[in-house]
């Protein structure tokens, strides 16, 4: 038995008179990568935002490592080790690529608050190292001291993703992190969190890629009109009637 | 590498800085800037636009209500002067302090707003600060006339071991050395040296590259695990302190505070200043404050027959028109040509006096230093990659 690290249980949010979620029952294995897929409008992203912070349920609780995550600031989940890549870029444009990965190192190593003004940036030697190990991983390291302002789509949401791996969380949520992404792209992101896995990190990805979704995931979760309608390894997805009837339309996968 | 860089160039920005301000009386002779007054005027504004900078330029917070600290700053070091010493140095501790606790108190509410709502919050507890200055706060601030010094005022610290009655009012001293003058100015010069400083330091460091990144995107510094508004809060504090620093000096070199110079107008002054030079560069405020009071002081003074002996040199009629075109951008109308040199640059060089430098200068370095550059950069990188960045707004 897998001890699970992210619970969520008897989630419901209502947005006037839309059920977003009803009664969300999710479990969260520790070291594995749970896919969550669903059709537009089924309620993934809402699920995410109630994950991190953003909206607070109607009702329920979401559990991290033992500890309840509702009602506190992002910062503060953020420290306890739940960190999201977002799926519109979030970065820091007017800073360099480089910079923007050093910001979630120095919060790591900083916490919330720390009066740092007399240091030289110049010499936080540990953290630059860091930096450019993570950009070496995404593959940017060439734009190092560019803008993030005035890099690609694709290499932003890469950057994204960097400015989440440098944190180490204990749990990564990524929100689609191959929409919109030419086939060329989608391949990369692949290839790179299939070698994140081969780390160990706990991973929650929000996909309609099927084939990110299969290439990745070791559980799915399959959600449908706010609610959860099937779970399973990714062969039982596969042959699940009740999942091909909502979410494929009855199309083979 | 990167470490020895940083180091060294902020060392040699130092020695340039410090060579640059103390050599001043010198190199402003030829635009008859030289005289102590002035001197000290770009000294102090010089610190309240740096300080200013710190919060603008760094976190983009636009305060409209700085002038507050500036005439905190004042009255306490003029109390200073009555009440304990003519000595400047407890004047300089007290008033810089005190102005550090408004700075909590104003910067703890206003921060809870951010954008135009924080300028307006900084720019209601501006004039409300003013008001009561003219009001209720009379007992402190003695109203329209003004806080002076008074022959009979107790200087406790003074009377200690005197005997014998002191005539007249003694003027404000560093240790016995009077601060009228170029003394005034040389003390000035110093705590603005001390000030940049203190300001460079801030720049390059972690502290100063999360404040970036909450001006770049303040959503996703709290999702990357920062609680902002303590650093906010911080830099206002740091910011409000300079521009006490500023008005402790300002009541140094003429011990009198006024509720003036709490008023808007102060306030939306640095903000042009700073503006004009460059926000979020290191020297930007500096140009800023150069320019703006070397108009107000020198531009003013022009006259008419001044401008016919600039313009000796023409024939007669042309001469006429010449002077007469040119006279209404100077005399009174300097704000004139204030404005529209204001216009121009935040038209065309958003990022101030300081982007049209740094195009001059790379403009030149392409057209005659063309392939050599890329090691020659290297050193002038590490400056431009912290303030460079920030001078984009």
């Amino acid at each position: 038995m897998q001890s699970s690290i992210l619970r969520i249980e008897g989630v419901n949010k209502k947005f006037g008179g839309l059920n977003a979620l009803s009664n969300i029952q999710l479990e969260i294995e520790e070291n594995k990568t749970h896919a969550i897929i669903g059709p537009n409008g089924a309620g993934k992203s809402t699920l995410l935002n109630v994950c991190i912070g953003r909206l607070v349920p109607d009702t329920g609780t979401v559990t991290f490592n033992g500890v309840n995550m509702i009602g506190l600031e992002p910062y503060e989940i953020n420290h306890a080790g739940m960190v999201r890549v977002f799926q519109t870029p979030e970065i820091f444009p007017e800073l360099t690529l480089l910079q923007n990965v050093m910001i979630p190192a120095l919060a790591r190593r900083d916490g919330l608050y720390c009066f740092d003004a007399f240091k030289d940036m110049g010499k936080q030697t540990k953290i630059h190292e860091e930096a450019e190990a993570v950009l070496e991983d995404v593959d940017l390291i060439k734009f190092r001291d560019q803008l993030a302002g005035t890099i690609s789509r694709g290499d932003k949401r890469r950057l994204e993703l960097a400015m989440g791996l440098i944190q180490h969380p204990k749990l990564l949520l990524l929100d689609e992190p191959t929409a919109g992404m030419a086939r060329h792209d989608t391949n990369r992101t692949i290839d790179l969190l299939q070698k994140i896995k081969a780390r160990g990190m706990t991973k929650v990805i929000i996909e309609h890629d099927m084939h990110v979704v299969f290439s990745l995931a070791d559980r799915i979760s399959v959600l449908a009109q706010g609610a959860i309608i099937a779970s399973g390894t990714p062969d039982e997805i596969r042959g699940n009637p009740v999942v091909q009837e909502a979410y494929l339309g009855g199309e083979e996968l | 590498m990167l470490q020895k860089t940083s180091l060294k160039s902020n060392t040699q920005i130092m020695l340039i800085f410090a060579l640059v301000v103390l050599s001043a009386p010198i190199w402003l002779t030829p635009i008859g800037a030289n005289y102590p007054d002035l001197l000290q005027k770009f000294a102090i504004f010089g610190i309240f636009a740096i300080g200013f900078n710190i919060l603008f330029g760094l976190t983009g917070y636009l305060s409209f209500g700085h002038a507050v600290f500036l005439g905190v700053g004042s009255y306490t070091a003029v109390w200073s002067f009555k009440l304990l010493t003519m000595n400047v140095i407890p004047a300089i501790i007290f008033g810089t302090a005190l102005a550090g606790i408004f700075a909590v108190v104003i910067g703890y509410i206003s921060l809870r707003r951010s954008g135009i709502y924080f300028s307006i919050l900084t720019l209601a507890f501006a004039q409300m600060s003013y008001n009561l200055a003219y009001s209720v706060l009379t007992p402190i601030t003695n109203g329209e006339t003004g806080l002076q010094l008074n022959s009979n005022d107790p200087r406790l610290l003074d009377a200690i071991g005197r005997s014998e009655e002191v005539i007249g009012i003694p003027s404000t001293t560093l240790f016995g050395l009077s601060m009228k003058g170029y003394s005034g100015f040389y003390v000035c010069a110093v705590v603005l040296i001390l000030a940049f400083f203190l300001s460079l330091k801030i720049f390059r460091s972690p502290f100063g590259l999360k404040l970036l990144a909450i001006k770049s995107n303040q959503t996703r510094m709290r999702y990357t695990g920062f609680n902002t508004r303590p650093y906010l809060l911080t830099a206002f504090v740091i910011s409000g302190m300079y521009a006490g620093l500023a008005g402790t000096l300002m009541a140094i070199t003429d011990p009198l505070a006024g509720a003036e110079r709490m008023q808007w107008t102060a306030s939306g002054e640095v903000v042009l200043m700073t503006i004009l030079g460059g926000v979020g560069t290191l020297i930007g405020p500096l140009l800023g404050v150069g320019i703006i009071k070397y108009f107000e002081n020198i531009f003013s003074a022009l006259n008419e027959s001044a401008l016919r002996e600039v313009f000796d040199f023409l024939p007669d009629s042309m001469a006429d028109a010449v002077v007469f075109l040119t006279h209404q951008f100077v005399g009174e109308g300097w704000h004139l040509t204030l404005g529209v040199l204001f216009v121009v640059v935040v038209i065309f060089l958003p990022g101030g006096v300081m982007e049209g430098i740094n195009k001059l200068n790379g403009w030149i370095r392409r057209k005659f230093f063309d392939g050599e550059n890329n090691v020659r950069n290297n050193s002038s990188e590490v400056d431009q990659k912290v303030t460079g960045s920030a001078g984009e707004q």
